[in-house]
């Protein structure tokens, strides 16, 4: 789905991320982990295009991103979720429906996928609450859907359970799972949750210090981790 | 008492003045609204350091002394000024245009600031969500439309409260000029302080119903 080749990303002097060759095969759901400041967040920022990198170049399916003729149009197969999800002042119907209306979706089309989004993610009893009136669980599964309600080919999630109970944490596992499973979407995920990533992931790109330190199917890496300092987060020993 | 007696009893020349004061700052706040809004958004959401100079200039605009406005707005509109030929010094245009100038500043300047404080998250995600260029400034606007009514506020007071400016290029003219601030300058040189502080204080009341609708505009969920 994505190939990097020679991405770098530098604020004023400090480089922030190198990546000298990665792949991201589509269909998978691939995860980044590390600690904080490794530059997973950096990259998901490159990857959905709200960053321009410093060097180097990004491929979607085999063309460059800057080729594209619509940076738009190329933006509109993905969708993204932050770690602190903004709602929008409004419903959460309203919320749901922000990216099919942006897309100029006629209105019965998106009353349809939006009851259905949020049917499948089971807030459908809150359709027409005040979404800043949710609580954290309830904000980041609105976010989830109005991600999900795109059907992008990639969904891109920043520690999109970070700040959820286990309760929660389940339900956007499943969630992501099903959206990988059912729609094929390719999903990369940012997570420093080491479990997260070996309960989910297909593959799972370690990075540390703005480097990809070792990569590849995450039950290859996680039962024998070539690279010490994978070992060491693997373990729980690393400070982060 | 005086003033409110006159109020009360609807009289007409006092009628006139309130309802050109309400005219001439209610256009001019429109006015500064319509362009402020749409530079100061388009402002915020530019990075910083691209806008170094125009934020500067807007700053510093933002605090113009009224009478030098005057001052120039009186020079462009005088018979030898640029606009000399379309006749309009010492008419409520004049007056609009005066009040504009001060005003604009202090909408764009704001809106700018509010943009720019809620940008960049807000803008993250509406651009992840597949919103284009124009979109994406709407959903800006949108979520900081009570920091850019605050802003409207902000304009509206300082366009109501105004009179060197209004003065200068109105020429406080009964009837066709006049309005509140220099109705109560005019009352003032006169001695007639009590008719002076009643006009100000019916100012006042209009000052905070205008603001009153203005705030009901920033929506129930302004908290």
């Amino acid at each position: 789905m994505f190939a990097l080749e020679g991405l770098a990303k530098t604020y004023g002097a400090r480089e922030v991320l190198r990546v000298e060759e990665l792949s991201f095969p589509a269909g998978l759901i691939h995860g980044l982990m590390g600690p904080s400041g490794a530059g997973k967040s950096t990259l998901l920022r490159l990857l959905n295009l709200l960053e321009t990198p410093t060097a180097g170049r990004i491929l979607y399916r085999g063309l460059d991103v800057g080729r594209y003729g619509s940076r738009l149009e190329l933006r509109r197969r993905m969708a993204m979720v932050f770690q602190k999800p903004v709602l929008f002042d409004g419903t959460v119907f309203d919320n749901v429906a922000y990216g099919l209306k942006v897309r100029g979706l006629r209105n019965p089309v998106v009353r349809e996928k939006v009851t259905d989004t949020l049917r499948a993610v089971g807030l459908e009893y809150l359709e027409k609450a005040q979404a800043r009136t949710l609580s954290g669980g309830e904000a980041q599964r609105v976010a989830l859907a109005r991600a999900l309600v795109i059907e992008p080919d990639v969904l891109l999630l920043d520690e999109p359970t970070s700040n959820l109970d286990p309760h929660n944490v389940a339900l956007l596992e499943d969630l992501i799972r099903g959206t990988n499973g059912g729609r094929g979407s390719t999903v990369i995920l940012v997570t420093h949750n080491v479990f997260q990533a070996e309960r989910l992931t297909d593959r799972v790109v370690f990075m540390c210090d703005g480097r990809v330190v070792e990569e590849g199917p995450t039950a290859e890496v996680f039962t024998s981790p070539r690279e010490e300092r994978t070992r060491a987060f693997i373990r729980g020993d690393m400070v982060y | 008492m005086q003033a409110f007696n006159l109020v009360i009893g609807r009289d007409p020349a006092l009628m006139q003045i309130i309802r050109l004061s309400l005219q001439v700052s209610g256009l001019a706040v429109c006015l500064a609204a319509l362009a402020g809004i749409p530079l100061g958004t388009w402002l915020g959401l530019r990075p910083a350091r691209q806008v170094r100079w125009p934020a500067l200039f807007i700053y510093t605009f933002m605090g113009l002394p009224p009478v030098l406005v005057g001052l120039l707005v009186y020079l462009l509109l005088s018979s030898q000024g640029l606009l000399g030929v379309l006749n309009l010094l010492f008419s409520p245009t004049a007056m609009v245009i005066a009040q504009t100038v001060l005003a604009l500043p202090i909408v764009t300047g704001l809106t700018m600031v509010a943009v720019r404080g809620k940008d960049r998250e807000i803008r993250d995600t509406a651009v992840s969500l597949g919103a284009g260029g124009w979109q994406v400034a709407l959903t800006v606007v949108r979520e900081t439309r009570v920091a850019i009514v605050g802003a409207v506020v902000a304009g509206a007071g300082r366009a109501l409260a105004e009179v060197g400016a209004v003065m200068m290029v109105g020429g406080n003219i009964e009837g066709k000029t006049r309005v509140m601030t220099t109705a109560i300058v005019l009352e003032t040189r006169r001695g007639n302080f009590e008719m002076a502080i009643g006009l100000g204080l019916v100012l006042l009341a209009l000052a905070f119903v205008i603001n009153a609708l203005l705030y009901r505009l920033q929506g129930v969920n302004a908290d």
